[in-house]
């Protein structure tokens, strides 16, 4: 935003102008091009896209970023002026909805675009530490922040999803509004690459977990399929070891014993009540 | 008994109707007034009988804050004589409990909600408690699991701890068997220690019939679509399990013989198994197989992809956590006594066929396997190893030797 040179009256006046032209209907009306980025600036503090970064000038205006798109945005153009703020045609107000919306849905796929380039990927991690797209519910990730993610690429397939690195598992956000985000604006691979391109970000995975007991005991059910899945990874602990690679497990200095270890805490049940994670928890006793 | 004319309310239902409170069940009177239900609570909720009287709306409020009164005059005379005092006292008393105030009337009712969470901790796992909640169940007062591939399986409320003052509620979806933090922050102010660790699994156990999982959407996720690498195996072997599919996929994948030949291309996969599943039991290990964590295994599990291609378990920072949402496909899998008895038998029958060998050399193959198997179990190959360098003194010592460290190979090649 500009600042008006100290005169007040100005400046309340293009204060209002500004939150005037801030409401989504009447922002097409506004085409003072000094407002730089307006469009995506609004887009981006609008509540609900808080998932969404905002896209760099010269990555929208090169041709090149957008190819493609022109057949699966309706008004391509039209939208295009809008997002990059030089839009500045009279139209009705069904039609400046109709263009709303396109230049929405362009923003998305150039966003799913643009957030596995370099710049894209730094601003996106910057989100994900200060923890924007939320923290995992899962109680074992104690907090895990999240990733946006889509199941698809192709639009209107599925809504956004929320990626935990800890458990690595998806889950549907909590806030209705970040529902009906399309997923294929994030797309099936930023998340992935993120931890490629920022392996110090990826969180060391845990093998506690939590375990079903009634009064105390476990139940076999529960406790037979946890026993198989705990197989499932030992077997892989020993794929990865045979190849010389670590595990990324948290407790994994313990290394040999832990087999022994496992053996011996189901000996030890009886104290076990309230613990009802293995491991680490059982230090609130 | 309160008369019907002092509250329209009885303090349960009132507690009960306050935000944030609607995971509790309506503990019915009769349940408190029995005692033996409340054996042991006197000593873990300070103002104990007042907080009773108050969840029983057995006194008018006046007549409650005159009991206070003398309870406090009782409980420590010399600070009733200084005004002060008493603020003092209630000043510690509120840092020792959060949820304190500075009025008798809080701590009392601080102490009732206690005693109220620790009363309906063990209402809910009695036969009445448990049909409220399996009432409230049904209605989806609970939530829904925030996991995607649960489909919004309903959630019980649960509890980490059954102490108070340890952790909040959380919510247990039977279908990944996991817990979660609910999803307004509104509950985070509720002990999980009101509801219990006792009671999620319970419920599941009282009520085998109900239907845990979610609604699967009856096509599988258009896989297909998006991803044309993880075409027929996938999305058919799931389709073997489930009854409901979309046209298209059942008119495909219906026929028996159609699915057999992905046998070969899902063996490639190391948790599928082939399709024509051995006879399912109606029951593993007490619960119908498509009750048992219907969130998880084949299908349900999420799998990491960069432009399409499946992220490698080798890399950095590959998939790890697979395990913590597999199931095997076939349920059998999961009845340990069958295969352990089988163990056995095969073991038996090894056994015998050592017996046969000759020692020397049965104890050499013995060692080199395990020390190709790894440090599994460290103390034992070194133990074995010195025996084996000082060996061959004596053949049945060999041969017994031979014997158990069949057994530890064994043994560690399960777990592993």
């Amino acid at each position: 935003m500009r600042e008006p040179n100290g005169h007040t009256a100005p400046s309340i006046e293009s204060l209002e102008a500004f939150t005037r032209t801030w409401t989504m209907e009447d922002f097409a009306s506004d085409t003072d091009s000094d407002y730089t980025s307006y469009w995506r600036d609004w887009f981006i503090a609008a509540r609900g896209n808080e998932y969404f970064c905002e896209i760099d000038e010269d990555y929208l205006t090169d041709r090149f970023n957008l190819t493609g798109l022109n057949t699966e945005v309706q008004y391509y153009q039209y939208a295009l002026d809008l997002v990059t703020d030089v839009f500045d045609m009279e139209v009705d107000d069904d039609m400046r909805e109709q263009i709303e919306k396109s230049a929405r849905h362009l923003y998305g796929l150039v966003h799913a675009r643009y957030v596995v380039t370099t710049r894209g990927l730094a601003k996106m991690m910057e989100k994900f530490k200060q923890g924007v797209f939320g923290k995992c519910p899962r109680v074992i990730c104690e907090s895990q922040h999240l990733l946006p993610m889509g199941q698809h690429d192709i639009p209107n397939v599925s809504n956004v999803k929320l990626y935990c690195a800890r458990c690595e598992d998806i889950y549907n956000p909590k806030s209705s509004r970040h529902n009906s985000i399309d997923g294929a604006y994030f797309g099936t691979s930023f998340h992935n690459i993120l931890f490629q391109v920022y392996p110090a970000l990826a969180p060391v995975k845990t093998q506690r977990r939590y375990e079903p007991r009634i009064y105390g005991f476990r139940v076999h059910a529960s406790a037979a399929l946890m026993r198989w899945q705990e197989e499932r990874r030992e077997e892989m602990k020993e794929r990865l070891k045979a190849r010389g690679l670590e595990t990324g497990f948290e407790d994994e200095d313990e290394g040999e014993e832990e087999l022994e270890s496992e053996e011996l805490e189901e000996g030890n049940g009886q104290d076990g009540i309230d613990d009802m994670f293995e491991g680490r928890m059982q230090a609130v006793q | 008994m309160s008369s019907s004319s002092q509250a329209p309310e009885s303090w349960i239902s009132a507690f009960c109707s306050l935000v944030g409170h609607e995971y509790f069940a309506e503990v019915s009177e009769d349940f408190i007034e029995d005692d033996f239900n409340l054996t042991g609570l006197q000593s873990q909720v300070p103002m104990y009988k007042e907080a009773l009287e108050m969840i029983l709306d057995v006194e008018p409020e006046d007549a409650s804050d005159e009991e206070e009164e003398e309870e406090d005059e009782d409980e420590d005379e010399d600070e009733m004589l200084d005004p002060e005092g008493k603020s003092y006292r209630q000043a510690d008393a509120a840092e020792r409990r959060h949820l304190r105030m500075a009025s008798d009337l809080s701590v009392i009712e601080s102490s009732a909600e206690m005693l109220y969470g620790l009363i309906h901790q063990r209402f809910i796992t009695s036969r009445q408690g448990i049909q409220q909640m399996a009432e409230k169940y049904e209605l989806g007062h609970f939530g829904h699991c925030p996991r995607v591939h649960c489909y919004g399986a309903r959630v019980l409320p649960v509890g980490c701890s059954d102490i108070p003052g340890q952790e909040t509620v959380k919510l247990f979806c039977p279908s990944c068997l996991d817990v979660y933090t609910p999803p307004n922050s509104r509950f985070q102010t509720v002990d999980g220690a009101f509801f219990g660790t006792t009671f999620g699994c319970l419920f599941f156990m009282t009520f085998p019939e109900l239907d845990v999982g979610g609604d699967k959407p009856a096509p599988p996720p258009p896989a297909p679509l998006v991803d044309p690498l993880a075409t027929g195996p996938s999305s058919t072997t799931a389709a073997g399990t489930k009854t409901a599919r979309s046209s298209l996929s059942s008119s495909l994948t219906s026929p028996q013989p159609a699915t057999a030949p992905h046998n070969t291309s899902a063996s490639a996969t190391a948790n599928a198994n082939p399709v024509p599943l051995p006879p399912q039991p109606d029951n593993i290990n007490g619960v119908s197989p498509h009750n048992l964590a219907p969130g998880l295994g084949h299908g349900n599990i999420y799998e990491p992809r960069i432009y399409g291609f499946r992220v490698s378990e080798v890399a950095k920072t590959g998939p790890r956590m697979k395990w913590l949402r597999s199931k095997p496909g076939d349920a059998n899998e999961l009845d340990e006594s069958a295969i352990w008895a089988a163990a056995q038998a095969a073991k038996a029958g090894a056994a015998d066929a050592d017996a046969e060998m000759p020692d020397q050399g049965a104890g050499e193959v013995e060692d080199e396997e395990m020390e190709g198997v790894g440090e599994v179990v460290a103390k034992g190959g070194k133990g074995r190893r010195r025996e084996n360098g000082g060996g061959g003194d004596g053949g049945l010592n060999g041969n017994g030797n031979g014997v158990g460290v069949g057994t530890a190979v064994r043994a560690g090649s399960g777990g592993g």
